[in-house]
């Protein structure tokens, strides 16, 4: 045979399990077949640049060397709100997990995301297929945090042989930071599906940059005014630092659900919001 | 396979497509000929169910796209009017992926990417990267992997606009055997010969309008002489010539370039145009088109 004709036996669609079960207006946005998009992904990378790839592992543990140990020597212990005192090493290098799974999530789910909309044409292509809007969204998503997890593993690697996790909980950081990087992803897609130009783009690098400086990150928030303490304790990457540094440096308590919750939230609004404006651009 | 009644497509206060109608029929070959903007990639984006009609009816392969856009994909193939090919992926590797977004089985995909290889005669370029292949071998494959998923019913959006001719040959070729094999095929067009090619049956559009129907012959038979006489006089004197032409053949038409004089007998009407001492610098006489067809609905050609 050369080519199929309509005689051929149609090959039946496979059905997902859950999303056979879900509501008609559920399935026309979702074929549960989101894994196929991580396929591909892991295709791409196979297919191009491995080193963009390693780079990302790499740039948390140059930071954590340089800021940790060069830095650290001067800066000798910090004293924790709970009067515990930790090296600065172990102090930022939860701060810098947190960060590279921000950093990781917000690249995949904005410049990647943004490129595939408007130059490489990849979602009218898949969208054209059984998959729906819901599937690309989760597909992209889950992509960013696989890898995110990989670079994570290897960090608190790194974090464990130089000694700075100070408790068993820090294994559970792995999971914190797959929530975080999925808050993140999540929310910055459904930003992105919204821009049209680079310009607006530039955006997102603008409210990155502080973020990152100032989230508690490299000192305690104590330092700064009540006042800057509220605004930096409602951004995400506060909330990311301090689950992540809660369960490295051991302190296991009630108020890491708050930051649980906090992208709980995030990951709802984002996904809506992403899945209704690809369904806006892609299904008009 | 596809019913459309009253199928209307608005962007804000401009209609894309008017209020059409037609009907495909499984194993036929039909076709949407009309000029750039007539509302053509609309209509096939309707069809398609990816993009949401806002009056009429439509039923795709018994389904209404509004509630089955998903279960009616997956029995679709589409080549889009600009190919939207992975480049991040190799060859082979865009066609499996693609059944994959299907649902299809690794398996699956990778014996029917094989076989849809050969059929595109792209094996030897299966590893090859997207971005290496010619115009003309991206569109084969864009079609290969609108079939990866044993569609049953192919749709093709201008198969051949932007190609050279050996290129459109060697597509139309392909086209061809999917057509035997009794594939159910709706392709849109500009190209008069591409329509006259492919098609068991159209509609002429104009302004998201269906302007006449039928089949290719049928439609010269109803819309035109048989025959068709091209004169040219140079431009600054084509319409005065015509005037003088009055009542040569069944009508005659005044383009900017040339003149056409329709008439059951080309011969005959040469003829007339000597005896009158008229002395066109060239002469033509060809068999009437679906070009002629458009003229005389629209008054327009189809290609500016
Ligand atoms: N998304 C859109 N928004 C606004 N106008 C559109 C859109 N898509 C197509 N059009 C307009 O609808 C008309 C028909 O377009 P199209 O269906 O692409 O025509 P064709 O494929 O026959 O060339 C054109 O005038 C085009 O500008
Ligand atoms: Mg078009």
């Amino acid at each position: 045979m050369s080519a199929p004709s309509d005689t051929a036996p149609l090959v039946p669609e496979r059905r997902r399990g859950l999303a056979a079960l879900l509501p008609a207006s559920v399935r026309a946005l979702y074929a549960g077949n989101a894994r196929m998009f991580v396929v591909r992904g892991f295709l791409s990378a196979k297919t191009n640049n491995w080193i963009v790839v390693l780079s990302g592992f790499f740039e948390p543990v140059f930071f954590l060397i340089a800021m940790g140990i060069g830095l650290g020597t001067y800066i000798g212990d910090v004293e924790l709100a709970n009067g515990q005192t930790v090296p600065y090493a172990a102090f930022i290098a939860p701060a810098l997990l947190a960060v590279s799974a921000m950093n990781g999530a917000v690249y995949d789910s904005t410049w990647n995301v943004f490129f595939k909309m408007h130059f490489g044409k990849l979602y009218d292509a898949v969208l054209s297929t059984s998959m729906g809007p819901l599937d690309v969204a989760l597909g992209e998503i889950s992509y960013a945090l696989l890898r995110g997890l990989v670079y994570a593993t290897g960090f608190l690697t790194v974090m464990q042989l130089m000694g700075l996790n100070q408790s068993w909980t820090a294994i559970l950081s792995l999971p914190a930071v797959l929530l975080v990087a999925f808050g993140f992803a999540s929310v910055g897609m459904a930003i992105t599906s919204y821009m049209k130009t680079f310009q607006q783009m530039d955006w997102i690098n603008f409210v990155m940059l502080p973020m990152f400086l100032f989230s508690a990150t490299f000192f305690p928030l104590d330092v700064y005014p009540e006042a800057i303490q509220r605004l930096i304790q409602a951004l995400p990457l506060w909330h990311a630092v301090e689950l992540v540094r809660g369960l490295t440096l051991g302190q296991f308590g009630p108020q890491l659900l708050v930051h649980v919750g906090y992208f709980v939230a995030m990951i709802a609004v984002g996904i809506t919001f992403t899945t209704r404006r690809l369904r806006a651009l892609f299904l008009d | 396979m596809v019913h459309a009644q009253s199928l209307t497509k608005k962007y804000g206060d401009f209609t894309a497509v008017d209020g059409i109608d037609f009907e495909v029929a499984p194993g036929e070959s039909f076709g949407l000929l009309g000029p750039n903007g007539a509302g053509k990639s609309t209509t096939m984006r309707m069809v398609g169910a990816v993009s949401s009609r806002t009056g009429g009816d439509l039923s795709v392969l018994g389904l209404d796209p509004d509630t089955h856009g998903p279960q009616i994909r997956a029995q679709l193939g589409v080549v889009p009017q600009e190919d939207n090919l992975d480049a991040e992926l190799k060859v082979r590797d865009n066609l499996i992926v693609y059944g994959r977004y299907f649902g299809l089985s690794r398996a699956v995909c990778a014996a029917r990417a094989d076989e849809l290889l050969d059929f595109a005669q792209l094996t030897e370029k299966a590893q090859a990267k997207v971005d290496d292949l010619s115009g003309g071998m991206k569109r084969r494959l864009t079609i290969a992997r609108a079939l990866i998923n044993t569609p049953r019913v192919l749709m093709l959006d201008e198969p051949t606009t932007g190609l050279d001719p050996q290129a459109r040959h060697v597509l139309w070729d392909r086209l061809f055997r999917l057509k035997e094999q009794g594939t159910t095929l709706v392709v849109t067009t500009h190209y008069m010969d591409e329509a006259e090619q492919l098609c068991d049956r159209l509609v002429v559009v104009d302004h998201g309008r269906i302007m006449a129907e039928g089949s290719p012959a049928a439609l010269i038979r109803e819309h035109s002489s048989r025959e068709v006489v091209e004169l040219r006089f140079g431009s600054t004197r084509n319409a005065a010539v015509a005037a003088e032409l009055e009542g040569v053949g069944d009508r005659i038409e005044v383009l900017p370039d040339r003149i056409l004089i329709y008439t059951p007998s080309g011969e005959d009407a040469l003829e007339h145009v000597s005896r009158a001492g008229l002395h066109p610098t060239t002469s033509l006489v060809r068999r009437a088109s679906l070009e002629d067809v458009f003229l005389r609905l629209t008054g327009r050609s189809l290609i500016e």
